[in-house]
């Protein structure tokens, strides 16, 4: 079976820096991959590149064997999740979350009783601890109901409970053929996930000049 | 892609309704700015009515700046702004979006508060028709080139300061036509090449500012 995702070669720079040095990566329907590496290394600016926020300075990303080009439609394909967990704190959960609910009011409660949120559904989310905003969070990737998800340290900030639902949570992705990229610093409910380990980059623009 | 435009739209208005102080500032900015002209011109009556209508417009180009720091800015920092771009829509239809809620919530009640702001400075009620007709038709212009400036100063330093530097002169032909249409009314004269022209701003820029702004939204995002 081809790979969903294939990415060969990319290079990203942050102004002069070279952040992302001819990272390539596979990904197969059912698989996860961690990633890892010391702060800087460019784990979130990869994950933001596959995303598609931001465009590779080099290097190709292809889906299904075609190069991607529309972004648009790669959106469709993926939930993100970053560092924040872009919740307005005056709109209550059900509120913030209404937008994302391409599916309907039921997808809506549904995910969140997968993240155990629905008796919080009405408060404004201002209300809620950092954990039950990461929660919260973690519902809108679910309501995408995308192939490819991005997490950018799932975990920050939850219970042990917590991470055990975001385990299942994971699983059921996993075997309905979803695919899972997620970057790390502490252990994740991810069994059987492969490893990318990135390095900062050695050569950056001033190496070349000199 | 309506549901998400509407959606959009919706939750913004929804926003600026929990947090109904940013919209009545707006409004009390409005009607402050143009109670200094009195105090600082004298009570005259003739004077005044003179002077209404580009008071009331010049007062409404400086309030519709006050929110546009934060229309974006706020969905920066909190990490909205990825969430609402990966939503499988074109960032200039988000950027729309949110430049038609700013609309909604800034250059509506502006415009319903300033009829009476209009009369306090001495103006004829018959008059006020050419003022409010060319304020329909400029305050969605004047949203549409905030937006614009306010996605492109998106990230960068000091953008709350750059960002009039960068409104006020594109809105000068606004705030022209604007004025003079209402004048021509207060002069009996035909106030129509005015408000075509001003009708002519508003198509172009409806075209163009969501588009800038898309892209000012996605460099934002990369950066």
């Amino acid at each position: 079976m081809p790979p969903r995702l294939v990415l060969h070669d990319i290079t990203v720079f942050r102004g002069e820096r070279l952040v992302l040095d001819r990272v390539s990566l596979k990904m197969h329907d059912g698989e996860a991959l961690l990633l890892t590496g010391p702060n800087g290394a460019g784990k979130s600016t990869l994950l933001r590149t596959i995303a598609g926020l931001r465009r590779p300075d080099g290097g190709t990303m292809r889906w299904d064997g075609r190069a991607v080009t529309d972004f648009a439609l790669h959106a469709t394909r993926l939930a993100y999740l970053g560092h924040l967990d872009a919740l307005k704190p005056g709109l209550t959960l059900a509120e913030n979350l209404a937008l994302f609910a391409r599916h309907g009011e039921a997808d809506l409660s549904a995910a969140l009783d997968h993240v155990d949120l629905q008796p919080l559904a009405d408060l404004p989310a201002r209300l809620l601890s950092a954990g039950q905003k990461r929660r919260a969070a973690i519902a809108r990737v679910l309501l995408a109901r995308a192939p490819l998800w991005l997490l950018d340290e799932p975990s920050l900030g939850l219970d042990a409970a917590a991470i055990g639902r975001l385990g299942a949570v994971l699983a059921a992705h996993r075997a309905q053929g979803g695919m899972v990229i997620a970057t790390t610093h502490v252990p994740l409910p991810l069994p059987e996930a492969a490893t990318l380990t990135l390095a900062p980059p050695v050569l950056s623009l001033p190496d070349f000049a000199a | 892609m309506n549901t998400i435009l509407f959606g959009l739209i919706g939750r913004e208005l929804r926003l600026a309704l929990r947090h109904g102080a940013d919209t009545l500032a707006v409004l009390l900015f409005f009607l402050l700015c143009g109670s200094l002209f009195p105090l600082a011109l004298g009570p005259s009556q003739e004077l005044l009515r003179r002077m209404a209508p580009g008071i009331v417009w010049v007062c409404a180009l400086l309030a519709t700046l006050l929110p546009l720091d934060r229309l974006f800015g706020n969905e920066l920092e909190d990490g909205s702004l990825d969430q609402l771009l990966l939503l499988g829509v074109p960032p200039s239809l988000v950027a729309g979006a949110k430049i038609t809620a700013h609309w909604l919530t800034t250059g509506l009640p502006l415009l319903l508060a300033a009829s009476p702001m209009a009369i306090m400075l001495g103006m004829k009620p018959a008059d006020l028709a050419p003022l409010l007709i060319g304020l329909l038709l400029g305050t969605p212009t004047l949203s549409l080139l905030g937006g614009m400036a306010a996605a492109t100063v998106l990230g960068a330093r000091r953008g709350g300061v750059l960002l009039p530097l960068l409104v006020l002169p594109l809105a000068t032909p606004v705030l022209i036509f604007g004025a003079a249409a209402a004048y021509a009314g207060q002069f009996g004269q035909s106030d129509l090449v005015e408000l075509d022209l001003l009708g002519a701003f508003l198509a172009l820029s409806a075209l163009l500012c969501p588009l800038a702004a898309g892209t000012g939204l996605r460099a934002a995002a990369a950066s």
